[in-house]
């Protein structure tokens, strides 16, 4: 599914530069569950937006889904973050002036899909994180937590082969961080391969594997007995 | 460009964003109302000159002759000039090349009357030329011909006033006149831009006036336009050489300025084309600023709402979006906010000038108006700056990796 060989990430301060990943070797399933951890500056941030082509790599290999990364410009890099790629962010990311139903559409719009089929199928998303009710509301008028479910429904909108949350509950209290790790759960139990960034302990160990970074190489990468998040909503 | 959803997301987000467009648009309209209103007021000024002039011929002399001032060549002072046919011949012949139309003038207040309707109006007796010379329209019939001033026929060319006074709802031309008691054919009836005064004038051959009071060869003064392909200055000189042969003529001293006077309006043009000139070159510069300043507003507008988008744009293309869609999304609405903006201020301005235009009569500002197609022209020119001043930011945030726009919170 995603293949990642000797990637080296480093970024320009002032006259020097700060080498953030010195050479990740990552490989992941389909249908796997991965959280990223690492204390902040490990590069566990970069490496999620270099796998989400929103960053380039300075030096490796990156294949997704058997299609090589590489030579992105930015009409291609385009193209396969609306085709392969989902994000949920931990400061949602939803655009403030468009209600919840416009902004689960958008990645459907940049696909090019008519609106009316736009509008059904983000409806549909809507309804699977429960909010079919609240399709014509503003960002400002929904919680944190609602807002997070608004941009997972986006992410899935698309249909994307991958799934990639940075951070997706560090904006939310504890009560609705396990309510939105549940759906993330849920979604990963349907077959949605799911990469996330996250500090949180707890949090990690909800996922199947953990990878963990220091100074930008990876330390440890083990499998997980996953802890449901259910149990605490 | 005609895609459906481009145009709702566009007009979604200028609607979603009324004070970030409302304040982008104000800024062009207000330069292109402040455009407006400048341009009208020159055009009022310049229509006022225009009309204080469109009674007669811009290029006109008029040649009058009095009394001399000055003793001269074993003349007394006191002497009375006055001109005869031969004289007005002698300038015709003398100066022709550099005549265009020419005329003599006899003035006389005579009552005229028709049936019962009796009136005292202006009677000029003149040549043919008169009527190019004073701007006068021909209604109906003709004008006094060399045919009359050859057979010295009582005919008269009366002003439009003179047959709705004395002919009333009747038709004039045709009828005879009765002018101190000699009857006149009315053959022409004529208008005249210069007011009702002039309409209530009555012309008749030079001819006829010379044998019918008193027989004589005397004229009034001599009018005439000298040739329109002269310049100004040209036009000046002719004028002072004329003055200077008639002057030699009737024995008058050179710096005798009553005996004969002449009147060349060449001198005045030159100072009111000058002045237009001058205020053209004023208002094209302030006009020139307004727009200018209304490009920089734009501009800068324009920076600040990519800046404002900054994030908008990161999530737009962390879902798919092209550059290109980014840049068309902007560049789009800022076009439709400039257009529509820049068409208000066209119709605040020329409203504003409607209203007011009455009231400026008083200073010199007469139907201040703006032809569209200067405003249309005004306004494109905004909406293309707008579109090149929104470009360029635009195009820069269309290459911002989607990471660091989003980063911006």
């Amino acid at each position: 599914m995603l293949k990642i060989k000797g990637l080296h990430k480093s970024y320009p301060i002032g006259d020097s530069s700060l080498h953030v990943l010195k050479g990740i070797d990552l490989q992941v399933e389909e249908g796997e569950m991965v959280a990223i951890m690492g204390s902040s500056g490990s590069g566990k941030s970069t490496l999620l937006n270099i796998i989400g082509m929103l960053d380039e790599a300075d030096e490796g290999e990156y294949i997704l889904d058997g299609l090589p990364i590489e030579n992105l410009n930015e009409k291609k890099a385009a193209v396969y973050r609306n085709k392969f790629l989902g994000f949920i962010f931990q400061s949602f990311n939803l655009i403030n002036y468009k209600n919840a139903l416009e902004n689960v559409a958008l990645p459907l719009y940049y696909q090019g899909m008519k609106r009316k089929e736009r509008q059904e199928k983000a409806l549909f998303h809507l309804g699977k994180v429960g909010l079919a009710d609240w399709a014509q509301h503003l960002p400002k008028e929904l919680s944190g937590g609602q807002n997070q479910r608004v941009a997972i429904a986006r992410a899935l909108a698309a249909n994307p082969k991958l799934l990639l949350a940075d951070e997706p509950t560090g904006a939310l209290d504890t009560k609705t961080s396990h309510e939105i790790m549940a759906f993330i759960q849920q979604l990963n139990d349907e077959g949605k391969t799911i990469l996330m960034v996250t500090h949180e302990e707890d949090i990690a160990s909800m996922c199947k594997r953990i990878v963990r970074l220091r100074d930008g190489v990876i330390m440890e990468d083990a499998k997980v007995e996953q802890i449901r998040a259910e149990q605490y909503v | 460009m005609f895609d459906l959803d481009l145009w709702r997301e566009i007009f979604q987000s200028i609607n979603k964003n009324r004070t970030r467009s409302l304040l982008s648009g104000f800024t062009v309209t207000f330069a292109i109302l402040l455009f407006a209103i400048l341009f009208g007021i020159s055009n009022g000024l310049q229509n006022t000159f225009e009309e204080a002039f469109k009674d007669d011929a811009t290029n006109s002399i008029f040649i009058h002759s009095g009394t001399t001032t000055k003793a001269h060549k074993g003349l007394q002072a006191g002497r009375r000039i006055r001109f005869k046919n031969k004289d007005f011949d002698y300038v015709k012949e003398e100066f022709g090349d550099n005549i265009q139309f020419i005329t003599a003038r006899i003035y006389r207040n005579t009552p005229a009357s028709f049936k019962n309707e009796q009136n005292t109006y202006d009677l000029r007796a003149v040549h043919p030329d008169h009527q190019f010379l004073e701007k006068t329209k021909l209604k109906e019939g003709r004008y006094i011909n060399q045919n009359d001033i050859n057979n010295k026929t009582k005919v008269v060319v009366i002003g439009r006033l003179v047959e709705e006074d004395l002919f009333l709802k009747t038709k004039a031309l045709g009828k005879y006149l009765n002018l101190s008691g000699v009857q006149y054919k009315v053959v022409g009836i004529f208008t005249d831009d210069g007011g009702d005064t002039e309409e209530r004038k009555i012309y008749t051959p030079v001819s006829t006036a010379q044998r019918l009071y008193g027989n004589n060869d005397y004229i009034d003064q001599i009018s005439l336009t000298y040739n329109p392909e002269m310049n100004y200055d040209k036009a000046i000189a002719f004028g002072n050489q004329l003055t200077k042969s008639l002057k030699d003529r009737f024995s008058v001293a050179k710096n005798d300025q009553r005996a004969i006077r002449i009147r060349n309006m060449a001198e005045a043009s030159k100072n009111v084309n000058q002045f237009s000139f001058v205020l053209g070159i004023i208002i094209f510069v302030i006009g020139f600023g307004t727009l200018i300043a209304g490009v920089v507003g734009i501009s800068n507008i324009m920076i600040f709402i990519v800046k404002e988008r900054t994030k908008e744009i990161g999530i737009r293309k962390a879902l798919g979006a092209s550059p290109r869609s980014i840049v068309s999304i902007i560049l789009i609405e800022s076009i439709i906010i400039t257009a529509i903006a820049g068409y208000m201020g066209l119709l605040i301005g020329v409203g504003v000038l409607e209203w007011a235009g009455p009231a400026l009569k008083p200073y010199f500002i007469k139907d201040p108006s703006v032809s569209t197609s200067l405003v249309i022209g005004a306004t494109i020119t905004i909406i293309i700056a707008g579109g090149i001043a929104g470009y360029f930011p635009a195009k820069r945030a269309s290459k911002i990796k989607p990471i660091v726009a989003l980063r911006n919170d």
